[in-house]
């Protein structure tokens, strides 16, 4: 299994930017979610998210929502989802992040949840309700266990905020593409194309992934040209929401998944 | 009560708690999605100039007055007291603002803020309704466009203040997820003001979210606290036993309590305990729950092992949350309020125990204060005083009422 660094870097050496796909961890079940985990890593994945389902997920949108209720309900819990991390980490080359709320870490303990994480071979951790200016807490126990945190900036995060973030970050910077929640509208205009060079050039050599409502490869090329990684979530669960299988949701995001990944080449 | 007395906010209080992290004790902080971080300090900021600014003051304070019929009463009642045997008890009479209950106080606050902040657009979660009929009211009289979210159970069971809301050019936005209740309303107004956070202004109903709604929130309700405080000094020449008031993500009791944070009156605040505590059915997050961290604060939750939130119960849509604000739990901790309990059974009972005593519909919600009193003055003597917040009407609830009776005989 590749670092998360490895990983960019890799992808650079072969001039494209790094294909990041998120899945709902126990989504449609744990089996079927390790499938396609691996499928994934097979189809052109360089990092993958894995998503630890909560109750309240306020910054996604109806698809994620969905596919985490289903999650929930089949008995998926954080400690599960850490499992099946470990379960893959001898399958799969592409590093494995964590995305997940802040109670849920909270409630198995931020020294437990990293210990235990990093112990599953988890690369990094992404916290969506959790800013920089709460983050010590974790952020400690995340250093001692060698985990990387990506925070999030976005299109109305400041110059000086985007400072204090990245002061926090490691691994690379999210950069969310719009308002909205995941799965939302996309805007790709010129602006927002220049927006993201600008926080890439702050950044100041951390890789720079954009994400949040990307769903076609012709996105994702106009994205690859501009940031270091492109991150597509919703439009691979949609996928496997939609299926009428198991089977056909794996051969439908494999197949999604393999067309994104051929698109980022720069 | 003359009008220059009236202060909706007060401008001398510093900002001494919350700390500038937005954080009481421990409890409290800031924990949203980055794109809400612009906002929220945005926020905070017009917030800290509005309370130093004469003008706001004025414009509040005379809607306060003029608009939402400050200050209310503070009415002794006398056949309750008898009936219930001990304690005298006075009634801070919220129910009798325009719009029914005491969430116009922060919906009005609130909307000023917004027109300074240049937001044209407003957005709400709503529980029993009053809030989002506030907030309604509020914004149709500001000229500003209103969408309301809403659990379809509360829509269900709240189904008069739906109206209300459509009635005052409001889009009522029903939520089908979760729990389709309060907490799932909170779900979908964050969502909602993250996608059009450069617009629009999301009224948070109670003393919960991120910093800086808490402190905010309170700041708008301490009006109900400073009224009572000084009608009853004027009334009776001394402070009350007890202040009390119930607890669903607490604004009306933060409201009340404030004043007396400092005074040797015990505070009290009432949960609800929907089917019983033991049954698991219940919104008592402080009573029985432990803290985490959801819609953006360090609070106490109902959660399970894992940390995923537990749907709350209350036969009041407005308590009917799992979580609370974070300065109650922050109270609790330091022990300057306790927090008891009343069942759906209670409430209903002492629900029709103040329409027949003293001819007074109130709210489900106020009426778990009212059910904690039957146990609480008859405990005390005639000597002491029972302040209690009758914090909404309930015209909204009678129907409500008359089918858990026909289901419960």
């Amino acid at each position: 299994m590749r670092t998360i660094q490895e990983a960019f870097a890799r992808a650079k050496s072969q001039g494209r930017a790094a294909f990041i796909p998120y899945v709902t961890g126990g989504h449609p079940d744990m089996a079927t979610c390790a499938r396609l985990i691996a499928a994934l890593d097979k189809s052109g994945a360089d990092i993958i998210e894995i998503g630890v389902p909560f109750s309240d997920p306020v910054a996604d949108g109806p698809v994620i929502q969905t596919a985490g209720k289903i999650a929930l309900d089949g008995g998926a819990t954080p400690a599960g989802i850490i499992e099946l991390a470990a379960g893959l980490r001898d399958q799969v080359s592409a590093p494995l992040v964590l995305m997940t709320y802040y109670n849920p870490m909270l409630a198995m303990g931020l020294d437990s949840f990293a210990a235990r994480s990093a112990q599953a071979g988890v690369a990094g951790v992404i916290v969506p309700d959790l800013p920089p200016e709460e983050a010590g807490p974790w952020l400690q126990a995340a250093r001692e266990h060698g985990l990387d945190t990506i925070f999030l900036v976005t299109p109305g995060t400041s110059r000086e905020r985007l400072q204090t973030v990245l002061r926090a970050c490691s691994g690379f910077l999210y950069y969310v593409s719009m308002y909205g929640v995941t799965g939302g509208a996309l805007r790709m205009d010129a602006k927002s194309l220049a927006a993201v060079q600008r926080v890439r050039q702050a950044a100041a050599g951390l890789p720079v992934a954009v994400g949040f409502g990307v769903a076609a490869p012709e996105q994702a090329a106009a994205l690859a040209g501009v940031a270091d990684g492109v991150i597509v979530g919703s439009a691979l669960v949609k996928r496997m929401l939609e299926a009428e299988s198991a089977e056909q949701g794996l051969a439908a995001a494999s197949d999604l998944a393999l067309s994104l990944s051929g698109s980022l080449a720069a | 009560m003359a009008k220059s007395r009236i202060l909706s906010i007060a401008p001398e209080a510093p900002l001494t708690l919350p700390s500038e992290q937005g954080r009481f004790g421990a409890f409290g902080g800031r924990f949203v999605p980055e794109t809400l971080m612009p906002a929220l300090e945005e926020l905070e900021a017009a917030f800290r100039q509005a309370r130093s600014d004469q003008a706001f003051q004025e414009e509040l304070n005379g809607l306060l007055v003029d608009y939402a019929g400050r200050a209310t009463p503070l009415y002794e009642a006398k056949r309750l007291s008898r009936e219930l045997g001990g304690a005298r008890v006075f009634l801070k009479r919220e129910d009798l603002t325009h719009t029914g209950a005491h969430k116009i106080n922060n919906a009005l606050g609130q909307v000023l803020l917004a027109k300074r902040m240049g937001k044209r657009r407003i957005i709400a979660e709503t529980g029993a309704g009053q809030h989002g009929v506030a907030t309604a009211t509020a914004a149709a009289l500001m000229g500003l466009e209103c969408e309301v979210y809403m659990g379809t159970l509360d829509i269900q069971r709240q189904a008069p203040n739906v109206t209300r809301m459509r009635m005052l050019g409001a889009q009522v936005v029903p939520v089908e997820s979760g729990s389709r209740s309060l907490k799932d309303a909170v779900n979908e107004g964050i969502r909602d003001w993250v996608t059009n956070v450069e617009t629009t202004h999301y009224i948070m109903g109670s003393v919960i979210g991120p910093h800086p709604y808490p402190i905010m929130v309170r700041e708008f309700q301490a009006v109900i606290g400073r009224e009572a405080r000084e009608q009853i000094l004027a009334k009776e020449g001394r402070l009350p036993r007890v202040a009390m008031a119930c607890v669903g993500a607490g604004s009306n009791a933060m409201g009340l309590f404030h004043a007396f944070r400092d005074d040797p009156v015990e505070l009290i605040g009432v949960e609800a305990a929907g089917h019983g505590l033991e049954t698991g059915k219940h919104a008592a997050s402080l009573s029985a729950g432990r803290p985490g961290v959801l819609h953006g604060a360090y609070m106490h939750l109902l959660q399970d092992a894992h940390g995923q939130i537990i749907e709350a119960h209350s036969i009041a849509a407005g308590l009917d949350y799992p979580g609370v604000g974070p300065e109650h739990s922050f109270l609790k901790e330091l022990g300057r309020v306790s927090y008891a309990a009343v069942t759906d059974r209670q409430a209903v009972e002492a629900f029709r125990l103040l329409c027949r005593t003293e001819g007074i519909i109130p709210a489900l919600e106020s009426s778990h204060a009212i059910a904690y009193l039957r146990e609480l003055a008859p405990k005390l003597s005639p000597e002491d005083m029972i302040l209690v917040c009758l914090s909404g009407r309930g015209d909204k609830d009678v129907a409500h009422v008359e089918s858990y009776l026909e289901d419960n005989a």
